[in-house]
């Protein structure tokens, strides 16, 4: 009976000699990336590109495990039963719904890393480490009503409150130093088949979040206030009520309202414009044409959008896939690149989409300037129209008997971030390239909800690499293909650069890698006990470079000694 | 314990109920594994009495705008998707826009009791709602090409590898799934999708030459590689396996490498005009 007196003593304790240091002050996230990394992408630009120089092609060769940690997910114990050592902390457990998620922890997002302390999530479960050897500080798990528990990509942070989305719809706000609930708000509509999966994006006093959904309602981004979590703004992707822009894109507006968009990524923010940049996820229902209306545009569904940070009123789009057909999303975050086109400097920012198009668009106007293909082997659309966008060949969305297309559903890339150098001025893409047979199965005019009335079936024949691309001309510079026993074009996980020259990443096979970023070439390698499942990370702590990587339920730390 | 109930209730249930309500599919991605509980709300199956009441309020009053099955006509969008539908209970929210109509929109006003509302909303709430929707009117075959058409491809594409004669006789008795046929022969031991027959046989392994830099040669069957380390098994049955970021050479063989390069080549029409040529090799 004591002992759990006891422990909430020493937690009370340690929390207030920790207060102060845990605490991250939202203007420190304007910074570029270096100690910490304090949120999705590391900073706002979505870059992924660390300041941090201590590891090096000369000494990556060198480069050694620090520490791993293995994740325990759920309201059970320990992964095993430990022997020896101290007992782990208790779990904190909140949630409304009476199910547990149980389920293989997978951790595909980003992994904050604040003041020492590492902050990360799975569906239902967050977990706060010890950043010097992964130990647990806290952990807290969400009891869930359901949901689509596909992967959560990380929390978001402002001063001393943690903020993450569940799968059956809430935002929750936990305090950092001991993970207990500060509240949750229901944000999205569970009866709606709603799910949450994305990091929220905090700027300033806004604590800003998209949705996801396989049925047809609209998607959606909202901001809320970090203290209350009250609603600030909410910005539908679709139409939605008559007179909506947009709306002429569609067959009508009850087409438009079950038009899907998600954008269930994070977005990258421009401190200059103040405008949140984004991108939107595929229209609904995903392969069916008619519903949608013929060949109509469908916007805002597969564009870059920027919304002002503090009204979330839209200042401009780039539709990457007009009438798209194929599930595939442009929902990857956009990274904002200071650059040089035809000899001037601009502000842009640059996507590589699920489609097989890689994209420069000035990011104060959104005017296109760059339109590429960096799969080699897509083959769903025709070419560019006048605007840059690849025009759709409906011959390519599906047949009664097959329609071979490029790429299969999972597409050349997905949300596995890139990452962007500025010291090489390449875009680092995880790349896919496959073919899929696509079989429509629904003859009825009136098509299918959400991702049904096809059925596809791959066909592999490609390979999976990470593509260098030339944010000036498109052109990509260099390829690295994984050597695998046959080429069945999995798509690779996400990237990151450092101002010490070395591209991370992780192979189809398993292995960890350290690239030479002008050229691909692996220069240093970890095989893990699983595929990487994440992006790579680095941070500092104890005056040592970090480099953090999550394989399934498993974390490694790489650093020099 | 719900959750073996409700099956319990399902399966005594469902017989009755097969017509109107369908039961939600297995499908959708991340799932809550093995947790016993489907990823959204799914409603407690109505009483068929009550669903069959509510299918003839809905035939006689709904039906000719929103469709036989809800998913919407001529004039009326689909229910099944609707958000006021989605979000009902008990036909509190769908008697609101029924009672009172939609003139904006064209909808009259039906003075249905509330009595009726409810027996609406159970047979409304009797289908199954999902994103994984599953096809209703499914094409008879996958067979759409020319037979005559595909046995020119396949002699100017395929014969210089194979026979109708010779290792393809009688491939259409081997792999009776039209489906699961066109996929094997595009990429020998790719998967048959859903609802595919039985595979042919699995495609042969690929083969690899190590070439250490003394010069030293190693054959045998691949057994996995990257851009690190080869692994084989040799014809004596031995294994062996090397690092191969000294300078040590990797040359894979990939039996099914002319699959591959031919993928990027076909047309569809031509898929579909070998695949009617295939299925006539009974």
């Amino acid at each position: 009976m004591m002992r759990p007196l006891v422990c909430l003593a020493l937690v009370a304790a340690s929390s207030l000699v920790a207060a102060q240091d845990t605490e991250l002050n939202p203007a420190d996230l304007l910074k570029p990336l270096s100690d910490s990394w304090p949120t999705y992408s590391g900073d706002y630009t979505g870059r992924r590109y660390s300041a941090l120089t201590q590891i090096t092609p000369a000494n990556v060769k060198n480069l050694t495990l620090a520490w791993t940690t293995r994740l325990a997910a759920g309201p059970g114990g320990p992964v095993a039963p430990v022997p020896f050592g101290p007992r782990p902390p208790d779990i904190i457990v909140g949630g409304v719904g009476d199910n547990e998620f149980v389920g293989a922890t997978t951790v595909k997002g980003a992994i904050l890393s604040v003041n020492g302390v590492l902050y990360v999530t799975a569906p239902d479960n967050v977990w706060a480490l010890d950043a010097h050897d992964g130990h647990l500080l806290w952990r807290y798990f969400w009891r869930t009503r359901g949901g689509t528990h596909i992967g959560n990509r990380g929390a978001a942070m402002w001063r001393n409150y943690l903020f993450f989305v569940t799968p059956d719809d809430f935002l929750i706000s936990l305090d950092a130093r001991t993970g207990k609930e500060r509240w949750h708000k229901e944000i999205a509509n569970f009866n709606q088949q709603y799910f949450l999966t994305s990091a929220p994006v905090v700027v300033d006093n806004h604590v800003i979040v998209g949705t996801g959904n396989d049925l047809d309602s609209p998607g959606y981004l909202s901001s809320f206030d970090p203290e209350s979590g009250d609603l600030q703004w909410k910005f539908y992707t679709v139409p939605v009520n008559p007179g909506d822009p947009g709306l002429e894109t569609w067959k009508d507006l009850d087409a438009a309202r079950n038009g899907g968009g998600h954008p269930w990524l994070p977005g990258a923010y421009d401190p200059e414009t103040r405008l949140y940049i984004f991108g939107t996820g595929n229209p609904t229902p995903a392969y069916m044409s008619a519903p949608r209306g013929e060949g109509m545009d469908n916007l805002y569904t597969c564009a870059i959008v920027a919304v002002h940070v503090d009204t979330g009123k839209m200042a401009w789009y780039f539709q990457t896939s007009p009438h798209e057909m194929h599930d595939w999303d442009s929902a990857q975050t956009p990274i904002l690149v200071d650059g040089t086109i035809d000899g001037k400097p601009r502000k842009l920012v640059v996507t590589a989409s699920r489609n097989g198009y890689y994209f420069t668009i000035d990011r104060r106007t959104g005017e296109r300037l760059v339109t590429s293909q960096f799969s080699g082997t897509v083959n769903w659309a025709k070419g560019l129209n006048a605007k840059g966008q690849p025009v759709r060949d409906p011959a390519k969305d599906h047949h009664v008997g097959g329609a071979l297309v490029s790429s299969a559903n999972g597409g050349a890339t997905n949300w596995p971030p890139a990452a962007f150098s500025p010291d090489t001025g390449l875009l680092y893409v995880p790349t896919a390239e496959n073919y899929a047979m696509y079989y429509l199965t629904e003859l009825d005019p009136r098509g299918a909800m959400g991702l049904g009335g096809k059925e596809e079936v791959g066909v592999g024949g490609g390979g999976s690499y990470i593509s260098a691309i030339d944010y000036k001309t498109g052109t990509t510079v260099w390829k690295h293909r994984f050597r695998t026993a046959v080429g069945d074009g999995r798509g690779g996980p996400g990237l990151l650069v450092t101002a010490g020259r070395l591209l991370f990443g992780g192979d189809v096979s398993g292995n960890f890698v350290a690239f030479d970023p002008a050229s691909g070439r692996p220069l240093w390698h970890a095989r893990l006990a699983a595929n990487v499942s994440n992006a790579p990370q680095t941070y500092l702590v104890g005056g040592k470079q970090h480099v953090l990587v999550a394989a399934g339920d498993t974390l490694y730390a790489f650093a020099l000694y | 314990m719900r959750y073996i109930h409700l099956i319990a209730l399902a399966a005594l249930v469902s017989s009755s109920l097969a017509a109107s309500a369908q039961q939600p599919p297995a499908g959708g991605r991340g799932r809550i594994g093995g947790a016993g509980i489907g990823a959204y709300p799914t409603r407690e199956p109505g009483d068929p009495a009550v669903v069959e009441r509510g299918r003839n309020i809905y035939g006689t009053n709904c039906a000719f705008c929103h469709g036989a099955d809800t998913r919407g006509g001529a004039s009326g969008p689909s229910l099944l998707r609707s958000a006021i539908v989605l979000d009902d209970k008990g036909g509190e929210l769908i008697g609101q826009v029924v009672q009172a109509g939609r003139s904006d929109r064209g909808m009259p006003k039906f003075p249905l009791s509330n009595d009726q509302i409810a027996d609406l909303a159970t047979f409304l709430h009797s289908f199954a709602v999902n994103g994984y929707d599953s096809s209703r009117q499914r094409p008879a075959t996958i067979v759409v090409g020319n037979a005559a058409a595909g046995e020119a491809v396949f002699k100017t594409k395929c014969a210089s590898c194979h026979s109708p004669t010779g290792d393809l006789q009688g491939l259409a008795t081997r792999v009776p799934d039209p489906r699961t046929l066109q996929q094997g022969w595009l990429m020998p031991g790719s998967t048959a999708g859903r609802g595919g027959g039985p595979m042919p046989a699995r495609a042969r392994p690929p083969t690899v030459t190590v070439t250490l830099p003394s010069g030293q040669k190693f054959e045998g069957e691949l057994e996995r590689v990257d851009d690190f380390v080869v692994a084989l098994r040799t014809a004596d049955g031995g294994r062996r396996a090397f690092r191969t970021t000294d300078g040590t050479k990797v040359d894979v063989k990939d039996p099914l490498i002319a699959h591959r390069e031919l993928l990027p080549t076909y047309t569809d029409a031509e898929i579909h005009n070998v695949t009617a040529f295939l299925v006539t090799l009974k």
